[in-house]
């Protein structure tokens, strides 16, 4: 009897940072044989930097991401520093982080109300029409709507102001930024800080009222159809917290257990990249593990980043509020770590009002406003910057010959380290 | 007044980085005007229409396609292609599909040597048998397709006909809400401006800049952003010695990064009577070096001087490759390994 295959593809993946679609083949039953997660493009940023003055790749390669264009400026600038050997300034560093906070609110926001969110908010089963942005305001009601709106735009207004532009920033230069802040600058960020930091407290009532007291969709999240046994990665600070700015990189296993604890200019000890022919985006493990496939466990070398690996290396959040909506996770699950995969967007949405305590005590720091933000710069040479993007850990690698044009660099980007994942979670 | 029927629009994005479409939600509420006189039919990064939706369309049957990102791959031209039939009015949205925009810095390279980087050299990539994306590979008995990665990043106008161009990378809110007018001009009247309409400023970004700018120009030298500590913040910055490209940009875009002390990398495009915005920023140096004047350098000291323009190629086009006389650089067959 000739066998029936049926292939559904779904092109273009919608509602998330890139291009991709995914390819499903169903076997003569018409259930799923096989799926593949396949990205569709690559632009080459890798070869094409080479060349161009390093000091200048900061205002390149945000262009890897519009969605999270900051972090790839900070890792970029922070590879800079290291490649002229130089130490910012105290309050050129806050300045970056407090910013990077900002950033890390537009893109969780984002992330929250446009791409993933109105799956939960509107729902997974919705009429596809309006299943974004505009049917979480229609849910909501105009108001809440429009306080969502306006949220993500005091967290562009904060970038704008120290960043020049919110999508494609240009402050960042080897050793410090370009522009201190004033004081009127500093009390309209304050300002919106303090709406920020409301704000996300909103926003988690918003997700218990809305997602979690609806049963049907707190079973999605606690069950085990999205469920991954993996390792995580993430950057935490002396004390055990989550850093987005800076600090050692920690790996656990799919126990809890802490695997390795790294400085981030060691990534090529820990890390590395396999190619697959369907794909092009490569699929990062840890090569003290080794590829194993695309499969989950201790044994295979697959480990996940973004906001649920971050709270599942860490040892808490430094900021108070924040604190306590990350105990109230760790006890909603009664475990750690939690392997759920939609509970990244809760995870989100606790990292969304840490982002917006620490960017309020870094604006609230008398430090802030000093017009010391520029470093000493030494001999070009070779250097890494590191951060946590919203979407996971990131590595800027650049090599610099003595004129500081860059000779070659290497990239481990955030969201290609959760390819694999990302693949076993479509099947 | 009756009633309007609303009109059809679609946001496309091809090879870009997404901040077009964040730039576009950073309208805020003015996206809902938006949708009160259109329905939204496609736009992959907010929301859930696929390409058979498009393709089950009539020609003309979208009123306006605003379409960023450039041309790197078959996939891109083929949207562009079927956008262009589905659509009554085609705007290149943002620097990428205006320019080439970043994406385009890669015609300094062909495929090969972008794969050769990517899949083989770079020092986290393991791949002893040098695996590389197919367009069609097989993989437990199923065929797997790619779209074809082409050796050159073309604009969207040198893929299909375009009718407006948005610069800005990305384009900035005041210029963003401008073509939403357009749109809404479009949706009440039927009316649109004359073809080939640039949604910017027809002057230079000096003109709009903040900044002193001194009577008298002469550079003794150029400098690096880095190596000046001291900025300035009220003078012009190329009088300062920094490169930058203002006077041979667009304007249009607030001069954003002249306000936090750093050059114009010329993310608008050349200004409006000038096609190829290298020979735009040369000429430029040209007259601020005292080229043209009377006290000119010596031979010696103007080599010297341009000599410290690192990069000039990847400096004068870093937005506008593709869409500039040179278009990219020339690369002999399998002479870079």
């Amino acid at each position: 009897m000739e066998e029936k295959k049926r292939i559904i593809t779904i092109s273009p993946i919608t509602r998330l940072e890139g291009h991709g679609k995914i390819s499903i083949f169903l076997n003569e039953k018409g259930n799923v044989k096989d799926a593949y997660f396949q990205v569709v493009e690559l632009r080459g940023f890798e070869r094409f930097c080479v060349g161009r003055p390093v000091e200048e790749v900061p205002r390149i390669t945000p262009r890897i991401c519009g969605v999270c264009p900051w972090a790839h400026h900070m890792a970029s600038t922070k590879a800079c520093d290291a490649v002229f050997k130089a130490e910012p300034p105290p309050a050129a560093k806050k300045l970056r982080e407090m910013a990077y906070s900002a950033h890390m609110m537009h893109s969780h926001q984002l992330h929250m109300y446009a791409l993933a969110g109105p799956d939960f908010y509107v729902g997974p089963k919705a009429d596809p029409a309006s299943r974004n942005i505009l049917g979480i305001v229609g849910k909501v009601g105009a108001e809440l709507g429009l306080e969502v709106i306006h949220a993500r735009g005091y967290a562009q207004r904060i970038q704008e102001i120290v960043g020049g532009k919110a999508t494609h920033p240009v402050c960042g230069l080897p050793g410090g930024m370009s522009k201190a802040l004033s004081d009127e600058e500093r009390d309209e960020i304050e300002d919106k800080a303090k709406k920020l930091v409301a704000f996300g407290k909103q926003a988690l009532s918003l997700w218990d009222d809305l997602v979690m007291k609806n049963k049907e969709l707190a079973d999605l999240i606690t069950g085990d159809t999205y469920y991954h046994e993996t390792y995580y990665m993430g950057m935490v600070d002396e004390n055990d917290k989550v850093n987005f700015y800076e600090g050692k990189i920690k790996v656990v296993d799919p126990e809890g257990k802490e695997y390795v604890r790294f400085e981030a200019k060691d990534y090529l000890d820990y890390i590395a990249e396999g190619v697959e022919p369907w794909s092009y985006l490569k699929f990062p493990y840890l090569k003290g593990v080794g590829w194993k496939g695309l499969v989950d466990g201790k044994d295979s070398g697959i480990y996940r980043v973004n906001s649920l690996a971050r709270l599942n290396v860490a040892s808490g959040l430094a900021t108070p509020a924040a604190q306590e909506a990350y105990e109230r996770f760790y006890d909603y699950f009664g475990k750690k770590p939690v392997h759920n995969t939609l509970a990244f967007n809760w995870a989100r949405i606790i990292e969304n009002l840490y982002a917006a305590e620490r960017c309020l005590e870094l604006i609230q720091d008398p430090e802030i406003t000093s017009k010391d933000i520029r470093g000493e710069l030494g001999e070009p040479g070779e250097g890494v910057g590191c951060v946590e993007a919203p979407r996971g850990t990131l590595f800027h690698h650049y090599w610099a010959d003595k004129d500081g044009m860059v000779t070659k660099m290497n990239l481990v980007v955030a969201t290609v380290q959760n390819n694999g994942p990302m693949c076993m979670s479509i099947k | 007044m009756a009633k309007k029927e609303k009109i059809k629009l679609a946001f496309y994005w091809a090879a870009t980085c997404g901040g077009c479409d964040v730039a576009t939600l950073d309208i805020e509420e003015s996206i809902l005007d938006v949708v009160n006189i259109a329905d939204i039919v496609l736009w992959p990064v907010a929301m859930d229409f696929k390409y058979k939706d498009v393709e089950a369309m009539g020609p003309k049957s979208i009123d306006i396609c605003l379409f960023n990102g450039a041309v790197r791959n078959s996939e891109h031209e083929e949207i562009a292609k079927m956008l262009r039939e589905k659509s009554k009015v085609m705007v290149a949205f943002g620097s990428c599909a205006c320019f080439g925009g970043i994406p385009g810095l890669a015609n300094v390279a062909n495929r090969e040597q972008i794969f050769n980087v990517a899949y083989k050299e770079t020092p986290s990539t393991v791949n002893p048998e040098f695996v590389i994306p197919m367009t069609e590979c097989e993989v437990r008995g199923e065929k797997l397709t790619l779209p074809e990665f082409w050796d050159t990043v073309k604009t969207l106008d040198q893929t299909v006909d375009v009718d407006y161009y948005v610069p800005g990378c990305p384009p900035v809110v005041d210029r963003i809400k401008d073509a939403v007018g357009i749109i809404a001009k479009y949706a009440e009247t039927g009316e649109l401006p004359p073809k080939g309409t640039v949604v910017a400023s027809d002057k230079s970004l000096c003109d709009e800049c903040p900044r002193e700018r001194a009577e008298e120009r002469k550079l003794k030298w150029i400098y690096r952003p880095h190596e000046v500590k001291e900025v300035d913040p009220n003078k012009c910055l190329l009088d300062q010695g920094i490169l930058c490209m203002g006077s041979a940009t667009r304007g249009g875009c607030g001069a954003r990064c002249p306000n936090v002390n750093m050059p114009c990398r010329g993310c608008m495009g050349p200004t409006a009577e000038i096609k190829d915005h290298g020979a735009a920023v040369l000429s430029m140096i040209a007259s601020v070096l005292g080229l043209e004047g009377e006290e000119s350098l010596s031979d010696k000291e103007i080599e010297e001087l341009v000599s410290n323009i690192k990069d000039q190629l990847g400096t004068f086009y870093r937005f506008t490759l593709p869409s500039s006389l040179l278009k990219r650089v020339i690369i002999k067959a399998n002479r870079e390994k």
